[in-house]
């Protein structure tokens, strides 16, 4: 119980798959609190560093989103290959959250319908260095195994600051009333 | 148990609950302020046994403490991690077998199926998501339909045929195909005898059944279960009746 902090720091990844960047924000609503954090903590690939790849073995990932495109599972499987823990940061990446709203109507469709032209044909963009989408959108639980599940759209940023003081100080997370939202 | 002071009493976790005869174990829990999880239960309607949250162990056997009557010296355990713990998989289960995206839905909040998984700290449905495409009813004029929130507690079934003498729901299929269907030619509910005035329009514990025009009218933080877990409105559990009134004037002031 009375163990020191570990000295290192833990290095943590975070990414937006099938995101909004909301759960980012949400992290960023943590204030002042980020500077206790930063002290505590090295910032891996994310979307708030440069860093393109994980360029080393991450403690943690926090994964924003579901898996709705090929690209989106390419880099959820960096982030399993490359974390200690995965964390399904808020709806989507915990059940698909609102764009799996999709998943009832067939994907071909959606692009018909959102890139038809004026005349009548759709020019549904089809360069290779655009990832094709996937049939449904998928909770990344479905994909790679998940070790801890923030629900909440998106978690406060209280539920993610009890979820990171309690990893930081080697307890078992616990979120609960009134910090465990699904909405 | 032969001590008179027992004779209509029995115990919940160690603690005596007194019962009037002819009560449910779940009925004397929440007149003594005792919680039980539950979801198809609801005091003015008669018990279902469906959604199985309300699972005890009866002096060492399963039982729902909604069907089950309370008899005198009975031991009841409720509140163990075992039965929570597979409370929690029933409702990871409801979960995945419809569309909960609880971010867009009206009911969020007042919903009884969210703020039970909140209560029993179900952070994640866990199992592989059924993604159903069930057709969202609008037809009707007052009240619309989204069966893909559905639970199947025949909350809506058992109020419109006893309490509005309309039988305007039934559950229809079998096993995964099982679904409420509505009593009209067209099977729409636009068709049907149903009124905002029903109580049937108003007992859906999900975002099933939902009453137009009045979505999000509440703020979040009054909402029914922000201000505490579900577990601590015991009185609300046992009180609560279905409004006559329609939901819609009493919102829109």
């Amino acid at each position: 119980m009375n163990a020191p902090l570990t000295p290192r720091k833990l290095r943590v990844a975070t990414a937006s798959l099938s995101g909004c960047f909301g759960c980012h924000m949400s992290f960023l609503d943590i204030d002042e609190r980020l500077l206790e954090l930063a002290a505590l903590v090295d910032f891996d690939r994310s979307p708030i560093t440069d860093i393109k790849h994980c360029s080393q073995r991450c403690d943690v990932a926090l994964v924003e989103g579901g898996v709705c495109n090929a690209e989106n599972v390419h880099v959820l499987r960096e982030l399993r290959a490359n974390s200690k823990m995965v964390v399904a940061l808020g709806a989507c990446a915990v059940n698909g959250g609102l764009p799996a709203q999709r998943n009832h109507l067939d994907v071909g469709q959606c692009l018909q319908q959102v890139y038809r032209t004026p005349d009548g044909s759709a020019a549904i963009p089809n360069d290779p260095e655009l990832p094709l989408l996937l049939d449904k959108v998928y909770p990344i639980n479905e994909i790679v195994r998940v070790d801890y599940f923030l629900p909440g759209c998106p978690p406060s940023g209280d539920t993610i600051w009890k979820f990171m003081t309690d990893l930081l100080t080697g307890r078992t997370p616990r979120i609960e009333h009134p910090l465990l939202k699904f909405d | 148990m032969s001590d008179i002071s027992s004779a209509n009493s029995f115990s919940i976790d160690g603690q005596r609950i007194a019962f009037t005869p002819g009560q449910t174990i779940l009925e004397a829990a929440l007149a003594a302020g005792v919680y039980i999880p539950h979801l198809c239960h609801h005091p003015e309607l008669t018990p279902h046994g469906s959604c199985k949250l309300c699972t005890v162990v009866v002096n060492g056997r399963n039982g729902s403490a909604c069907t089950q009557k309370a008899m005198p010296g009975i031991e009841v355990e409720n509140n163990s991690p075992a039965l929570n713990d597979r409370r929690r998989v029933l409702l990871q289960m409801l979960f995945v077998e419809g569309n909960h995206f609880c971010p867009g839905c009206e009911k969020s909040g007042n919903c009884q199926l969210q703020a039970l998984a909140y209560d029993l700290e179900m952070l994640t449905p866990h199992f592989r998501h059924a993604f159903p495409a069930r057709p969202v009813d609008t037809t009707h004029p007052d009240v619309w339909l989204d069966l893909n929130r559905c639970v199947m507690c025949e909350l809506c079934v058992r109020a419109s045929r006893d309490l509005d003498g309309k039988s305007v729901f039934m559950l229809a299929g079998r096993g995964a195909e099982s679904r409420i269907v509505v009593n009209s030619p067209s099977g729409l509910l636009g068709d049907s005898e149903l009124s905002i005035d029903d109580r049937a329009a108003h007992v859906c514990p999900v975002g099933a059944i939902l009453p137009k025009r009045v979505g999000y009218a509440v703020p979040i933080g009054q909402r029914q279960f922000d201000a505490a877990p579900i577990s601590r409105q015991v009185d609300y559990l046992a009180r609560r009746h279905i409004p006559i009134v329609p939901v819609t004037e009493e919102l829109v002031k």
